[in-house]
């Protein structure tokens, strides 16, 4: 498995005064097993490229490649790679509509056409994997917290198996309790079953103790590609962008332009508390 | 498919009809729509057509814009079409089988077609040109005199401009709900009627749930701004006839008359 996005273009409405080049130029590859955080400010041109991702939109030039195959050629077949490329959109709460909670997270097994007992054992196990209590499956949607209702509609993705799952802004809108917990699931997704995730968010705290890989997208273009060390690095350019880096990233390098030797490159807290206690010698 | 509705879509740019009243254009667009029922001669249209072709001249939107409204009446032109040209008796132009065309019945269905395209194209040179706010404005200061009967003016003017905001919300939010819907492999296209509609249930269900959210959230918003209703509001951009707006009226007077004199004479 392997994605492919190889010089893509997109336009919106063309030859109108609503025109607007989304994406410019974007080439980048996925590999299996990779964890990758898609970072960007509003209108940056993200959400577009995700869409791109699973087929949902089409490149005005260029082409994605997904195992080899042009997903924009004639015939291929876009349903199975929305099974392989699950997308959990912005807000995906709303996209909420069965009458309990295990039947909406049946909805996308049962569209790939698989029988009632796979589709029904595929919807637990995913229920399982985002935290969803055995008391909770035959409530509605409608009545749960707002947490558990994105929980849920990621196990809608989710229990269409996919090889590579794409989670934008997952932590938009929720509280820290509900964030952590987001994203202690899609660890969990990459570490324990393998799923290639990539995580879209403007917001570097979230993903600085997370991803291994970060993308960096400003105006439609791809700016940055590294691992989160060599992009949070580059503090001035993500500033200049209207991104930040790490708050413990950019306490070590205000400490570091004060005159204290610390290193500037840290990502994390307990590295950030290790390196200061070490500086002054405990 | 779902972006081909141009009713209530503003299209921004600078124009002389872009700055008239709203009044003004209201006004034009009744005087537009009345005016195609006056006359049944081929000359008339003529004046009709340079009226109307004129004005998106002046409007300075796109064509295509305008035409974007008829792809939704495309079935009620084809089947008006169809029954006024097969229907009409009168003298035979071809016949086969039991169906007759008549030439009396393909003039009416041309006319009858035409008739219903310049009237859509009509009221979306009103919606293309106009901003909703300044619309309901000029409908709420045109109709203000109804209130003597006890007509809540300013609430249904209110109520208009809400629901025609909302329209673009709801059709970029139907957008993103489709756009959700098939992330999770659901397919819209294939299968017979009663499977296409039994599809649209993912779409709907999200789509209700959001917009009685939007209300609510709207509701609450107005309250906490202390709306309520109409009485002693003032406006920030009060509306003013200004020179072009009563060369407007006056163009619109030489068009009516022109119309109804095409209609006795010919």
């Amino acid at each position: 498995m392997s994605i492919i996005v190889n010089h893509v273009d997109h336009i919106y409405n063309p030859g109108t005064v609503f025109e607007k080049k989304a994406l410019c130029d974007v080439t980048f590859s996925v590999e299996n097993g990779e964890y990758i955080g898609l970072v960007g400010r509003t209108g940056s041109g993200k959400s577009t490229l995700v869409m791109h991702l699973n087929g949902l939109m089409k490149p005005t030039s260029g082409g994605i490649f997904y195992d080899g195959a042009d997903i924009a050629s004639e015939g291929y077949d876009l349903r199975e790679l929305r099974g392989k490329v699950g997308v959990v959109f912005q807000y995906p709460e709303h996209q909420l509509f069965e009458e309990d909670v295990f039947a909406d997270v049946c909805f996308g097994p049962r569209n790939l056409g698989l029988d009632k007992s796979e589709v029904e054992i595929r919807a637990y196990e995913a229920l399982k994997a985002v935290g969803i209590r055995d008391e909770q499956l035959y409530v509605s949607p409608f009545d749960i917290s707002g947490g558990e209702k994105r929980r849920v509609a990621i196990a809608g993705v989710l229990a269409m198996k996919p090889e590579v799952l794409v989670l934008d802004e997952p932590c938009a809108g929720l509280d820290p309790a509900g964030r952590d917990e987001i994203l202690a699931i899609a660890d969990y997704l990459h570490d324990n079953l393998g799923i290639t995730v990539i995580i879209v968010s403007h917001s570097m705290d979230d993903l600085a103790e997370h991803v291994h890989r970060i993308l960096v997208m400003n105006d439609g273009q791809l700016v940055m590609d590294g691992s989160a060390r060599e992009v949070f690095g580059h503090r001035d350019e993500l500033e200049s962008i209207g991104l930040a880096v790490p708050e413990v990233t950019a306490i070590l390098s205000d400490l570091k332009k004060a005159g204290l030797p610390v290193r500037d490159d840290l990502i994390t807290v307990e590295e950030a508390r290790d390196e200061i206690l070490r500086v002054f010698g405990k | 498919m779902i972006r081909d509705i141009t009713l209530g879509q503003y299209y921004p740019t600078d124009s002389v009809l872009h700055r008239l009243d709203p009044r003004v254009k209201l006004c034009g667009t009744m005087v537009y729509v009345i005016s195609l029922f006056l006359f049944q001669s081929f000359t008339g249209y003529i004046v009709a057509t340079v009226f109307l072709v004129s004005m998106i001249a002046l409007s300075h939107v796109p064509v295509k814009f305008m035409f974007r409204g008829l792809k939704a009446i495309i079935f009620i032109l084809i089947f008006t079409g169809i029954l006024n040209a097969f229907l009409t008796p009168g003298r035979e132009l071809v016949s086969f089988w039991k169906i007759t065309i008549t030439i009396e019945g393909v003039r009416l269905a041309a006319f009858l077609v035409l008739r219903i395209i310049y009237l859509i194209i009509g009221s979306s040179i009103m919606t293309l040109t106009t901003t909703p706010s300044n619309l309901t404005d000029g409908l709420e200061k045109s109709l203000g005199w109804l209130k003597i009967f006890r007509i809540p003016v300013h609430e249904i003017a209110m109520m208009m401009s809400i629901a025609l905001t909302f329209i673009p919300v709801l059709v970029e939010e139907t957008d993103r709900i489709i756009k959700a819907q098939q992330a999770r492999g659901a397919d819209f296209e294939s299968g017979n009627i009663i499977r296409r509609a039994k599809a649209m249930i993912p779409i709907l269900v999200p789509l209700f749930v959001s917009a009685f959210r939007r209300a609510n959230d709207l509701a609450v918003a107005m309250e906490a701004r202390c709306y309520h209703g109409g009485d002693g509001r003032t406006k920030m951009r009060p509306l003013k006839y200004a020179a072009r707006d009563y060369i407007a009226y006056l163009v619109l007077l030489g068009y009516l008359a022109a119309i109804i004199a095409v209609g006795i004479i010919f």
